[in-house]
């Protein structure tokens, strides 16, 4: 086997002085010398690709976890502490019921009459009962990123919860009179992409039915447009538009995940009606879609358990929000949420008495003992830290998912608790669960049922249980999102199960494309994937990988700096002899052990460490390197600081939480009682100095108010290390066209440089109401005033002459403005 | 005594490599990878094998009865040789050069995409349509629409070494 490198002779040997022809053999030489380099090359973009996807994918989970394990957390404060006490009535209310007024009152509530509308407002004034003409200029004006008002939000709010209050759990649809159905996946508050299905597939009409399933919500910026978008076509065409509830359509997961937030900002006035109007709306979309009694589709899956004839009689408006139960009406049981989170029992193995849920040796929910959130630390800590402990292995294992140790792990937790937790599932606990399983399930390779402990709720679920489910109900393909894929769509379990995403550039731009489905009476699917770019040139793959991968990799320096402290403490265990230096293998088992990411360090190693000496690296140096400037106030100790910006976003949702009229200000005082909370929830101190410290550091309106987002924001950190790196940053530039702008969480990143038109070169008319040939491809002009210095070329990604109908990709240029 | 003591930390140090390597493809987690990506995986640990290399060392790789996965127990001690006998090795910066030189026949100091889309989907080991595709979205100046392969193969190269 020849070690494949030739020799430099044989080149310049055929090299013919007159410029004659080179004999073949030479020119097949040089060709398989460059295939054989770019491949390599491509292999390489390929591997990073890869782990930068696991990057964003586990610290996405990572944080998923961090919200349910909060939940859980709130949840047994409330179990325990008095009604009285100030600390519960801080949080009492993301708890209370809503079924308590009739909904006659409830409309009084949300009553719009009496809200003006000023004459300068220019956006659409709605009339009801909608049509088709009032939906496309609903969607021309958010296209041209106007606001709709609060009266007619309000309105068109409440009609379609009248609507959907008459539909069942469970949609059914015909594809009779050749009708094609298109179905969407998770939108996530990308309106770009929404526009684009749009533009590339008709607005859904008579002739075009569509089913969007789920998560319309959090993350992107338009998520309250993209609602009213749906709802107003769901108005119009009540039977050609259905649409399925999401994990995300979920009031205590919006309080993390942003779209609480920006219904706040965009309506200050009203917003908080409007939050409430939604939470009931959420609670009433239907669970699941069925097409032609054959393909079932749900946002995210389904488990052993799953059945179509119970879902279909749920009342399933008693679901607020799939992470609680709802309090049942008959006081019979001591303690409504031991019967809650079958997974939570399932998880604290070693100490039942001390699970979240389990309040028993604090005392019997009749009798409240008083308690401070002080007395309270200590006890709870003690079993919160177990809890923490065993969810922290479950994270781990869960991180490798499915790792021998992970299926060992979970069978040990089912034979150790399976007796016990029996007993306490009766049929409402059953209800719940058949949601939670419906809205967070994910597929997994290997056959059997376990609960998805990753997510925190529903279960991984193998391809025998696909099988069993498909033959019971006599369906022949589950089409589900809640997962995002790298081509906007994936097969799994021998194509029995379709992913479906719809958000494309998810984790960054460039990160993954989207795609829409559409199914005929034959029911085959036809993908059609896409990616919105607000890019003005189309990236190649290199580039893309290289943008999304710097992307990750700044996020992944985040939390190595942030972990600066215990990071240290672990290196320097090691290194004994206090040399400063360790080795490589040490140093990727001491930041799995911290970091809790299973990621492949070893691999990613050569982008976080720029040098080491004879394969040891100065510790102390690194961390200088990374270079991250801290948020301000020295008087605060490192590891506090590290503490909060760590947790930030667990520190954020309680204090929208506590934030109990959604002004976006909380006191002082609720502010110092905020960080008590966080101080127990993280078994963690933290003094009064510091709290305030941070109080006064934070640069307040001087009226005994804190303007949350004002606080949050002094939490950002500001990566000096690009400005180090000087000439092959430049070079980087050029080969990146323009570096990323400034964001700290692996979230969309939209271009802030401001722009004064927003131009959807896409088209200049309505999209077509016709089904254009598949195969068509197209090309979109390019924008003016683009921000880049990069030569006005068209931009193309131009559609592969293939004959194959779901490989028409499409690029358009959206270009927001400011 | 320390050489053979390198000796071995070469050789741990370089089946940790091909451990971490093979891990980011086991999607399962159960020591398996997708006979399709063994490519990838050797070539992201810095060879330059061509196909008709990997197809060689595939067949080495394969079960009696092909199950389309291969197994871990079997790729390392095959990758570790591949490594430590230096197999397939790089393929220098003036070496591609001249490879673009060669197909610039007329030595105008580009290439047209036709031109070499010809030689690279006809020639030696052919490449797909996508390869075609990704290297020419690469390589392809937009302004002049051709390729300027001394810059291009700078530029990836100055890759290379980040």
């Amino acid at each position: 086997m020849g070690c494949g490198v030739t020799k430099n002779s044989e080149f310049n040997r055929k090299f013919d002085k007159d410029g004659n022809a080179i004999p073949a053999a030479i020119t097949m030489k040089a060709a398989v010398l460059i295939q054989r380099w770019y491949r390599q090359y491509a292999a390489r973009m390929e591997m990073r690709r890869r782990y930068t996807w696991n990057i964003f994918q586990s610290m996405e989970y990572a944080d998923l976890q961090d919200q349910i394990k909060l939940y859980n957390f709130l949840g047994y404060l409330m179990d325990n502490f008095t009604p009285s006490s100030s600390e519960r009535n801080l949080i009492s209310h993301i708890f209370r019921d809503n079924e308590v007024c009739r909904d006659a009152e409830w409309e009084r509530y949300f009553n719009y009459t009496n809200i003006d509308v000023p004459e300068i407002y220019s956006g659409p004034r709605l009339t009801f009962p909608l049509d088709m003409d009032q939906a496309a200029d609903l969607v021309e004006a958010f296209k041209n990123k106007q606001q709709l008002h609060s009266r007619y939000v309000l309105q068109l709010l409440l009609e379609t919860w009248k609507l959907l209050r008459v539909l069942p759990n469970i949609n059914r649809v015909s594809t009779c009179h050749s009708k094609e159905i298109t179905i969407c996946g998770d939108l996530h508050g990308q309106l770009e992409d929404l526009l684009l299905i749009f533009y590339k597939n008709g607005m859904p009409s008579l002739e075009k039915p569509y089913v969007f399933n789920g998560d319309y919500v959090d993350r992107g910026k338009d998520s309250i447009e993209i609602l009213l978008i749906l709802f107003a076509f769901l108005l119009v065409f009540p039977g050609d538009v259905y649409l399925n509830r999401g994990n995300h359509e979920d009031h205590i997961i919006n309080l993390r995940y942003g779209f609480t937030k920006e219904v706040l900002n965009k309506y200050k006035l009203h917003g908080k009606r409007i939050l409430k109007l939604l939470q009931k709306i959420f609670s009433w979309l239907p669970l699941v879609t069925v097409i032609d009694q054959r393909v079932l589709i749900v946002h995210g899956g389904i488990s052993d358990t799953t059945d179509l004839a119970l879902i279909a009689r749920i009342d399933r408006h008693r679901y607020v929000s799939a992470l609680r139960p709802p309090k049942r009406k008959t006081p019979s049981r001591t303690n409504v949420y031991a019967d809650s989170e079958r997974y939570d029992e399932m998880i604290i193995c070693k100490n039942r008495r001390g699970s979240l849920t389990f309040p028993k040796p604090f005392g019997a929910r009749e009798s409240f003992q008083r308690r401070s959130l002080q007395d309270f630390s200590s006890t709870v800590a003690r079993t919160l830290e177990e809890e923490f402990e065993v969810r922290r292995r479950q994270a781990e294992f869960s991180m490798s998912r499915f790792s021998k140790s992970h299926r060992s792990l979970s069978s040990t937790l089912s034979s150790d608790s399976e007796p016990e937790s029996s007993e306490l599932i009766d049929t409402g606990n059953d209800e719940w669960k058949q949601i939670l399983d419906l809205l967070w399930s994910d597929p997994m390779p290997q056959d059997g049922c376990i609960p998805n402990e990753v997510r925190g709720g529903g279960c991984y679920w193998g391809p025998d249980v696909t099988e069993d489910f498909l033959n019971r109900h006599n369906l022949q393909l589950i089409i589900r999102s809640h997962e995002c894929k790298q081509d906007g769509y994936e097969f799994c379990h021998n194509r029995k199960v379709l992913t479906l995403f719809s958000a494309s550039n998810y984790y960054e731009v460039g990160s993954n494309r989207g795609a829409f489905v559409r199914l005929g009476p034959d029911l085959v699917p036809y993908f059609f994937p896409y990616q919105a770019t607000s890019m003005t040139r189309g990236l190649s793959f290199p580039q893309n990988v290289k943008r999304t991968e710097h992307t990750a990799l700044k996020v992944l320096r985040e939390q190595l700096f942030v972990h600066k402290s215990d990071l240290l403490r672990a290196f320097q265990e090691i290194d004994k002899e206090n040399t400063g230096l360790i080795c490589l293998n040490d140093w990727a088992s001491a930041i799995e052990r911290v970091l809790h990411l299973d990621l492949p360090w070893r691999v990613l190693h050569p982008q976080l460490v720029s040098s080491t000496t004879e394969g040891k690296l100065d510790y102390q140096g690194w961390f200088r390197d990374l270079a991250l400037k801290k948020p301000s106030s020295e008087h605060i100790e490192q590891t506090m600081l590290e503490t909060l910006y760590r947790h930030r976003s667990t520190l954020e949702t309680i204090f929208r939480i506590v934030d109990t009229d959604n002004s976006g200000l909380i006191t002082f005082e609720d502010f110092r009682q905020t960080l008590k909370l966080l101080s127990a929830y993280l078994k963690k101190e933290i003094s009064d100095e510091v709290i305030n410290e941070l109080v006064i550091s934070t640069d307040t309106n001087n009226d005994g108010s804190i303007d949350i987002d004002e606080f949050m924001e002094a939490f950002r950190l500001v990566d000096k290390s690009r400005l180090k790196r000087g000439k092959s940053l430049l070079k980087l530039m050029q080969d990146n066209e323009s570096l990323p702008q400034v964001t700290e969480t692996p979230q969309i990143v939209y271009s802030t440089a401001p722009q004064t038109s927003h131009c959807p070169a896409s088209q200049p008319a309505d999209p077509p109401a016709s089904n254009t040939t598949d195969s068509a491809c197209l090309q979109t002009a390019n924008t003016p005033a683009s921000q880049t210095a990069d030569s006005p070329g068209s931009l193309t990604e131009g559609c592969p002459a293939s004959q194959m109908e779901d490989l028409c990709h499409i690029t358009v240029v959206v270009v927001p403005p400011q | 005594m320390a050489d053979k003591h390198n000796a071995e930390t070469i050789i741990t140090e370089t089946q940790k490599r091909i451990s971490s390597a093979f891990e980011v493809f086991d999607h399962e987690s159960n020591k398996t990878v997708d006979v399709r990506e063994i490519g990838t995986i050797i070539r992201s640990l810095g060879c330059f094998p061509s196909e008709a290399d990997l197809h060689d060392i595939i067949a080495e790789l394969e079960e009696e009865e092909p199950t389309g996965f291969v197994r871990y127990e079997k790729f390392l001690p095959t990758m570790t040789k591949i490594l430590l006998e230096r197999k397939f090795r790089p393929i220098t910066e003036d070496l591609l050069l001249q490879a673009f030189e060669v197909l610039d026949q007329q030595k105008k100091g580009h290439l047209e995409p036709e031109e070499l889309t010809r030689y690279l989907t006809q020639e030696g080991e052919p490449f797909t349509q996508e390869e075609m595709d990704e290297m020419l979205s690469a390589a392809v100046d937009p302004d002049k629409n051709v390729i300027l392969y001394k810059d291009f193969v700078s530029m990836m190269t100055f890759d290379d070494t980040r």
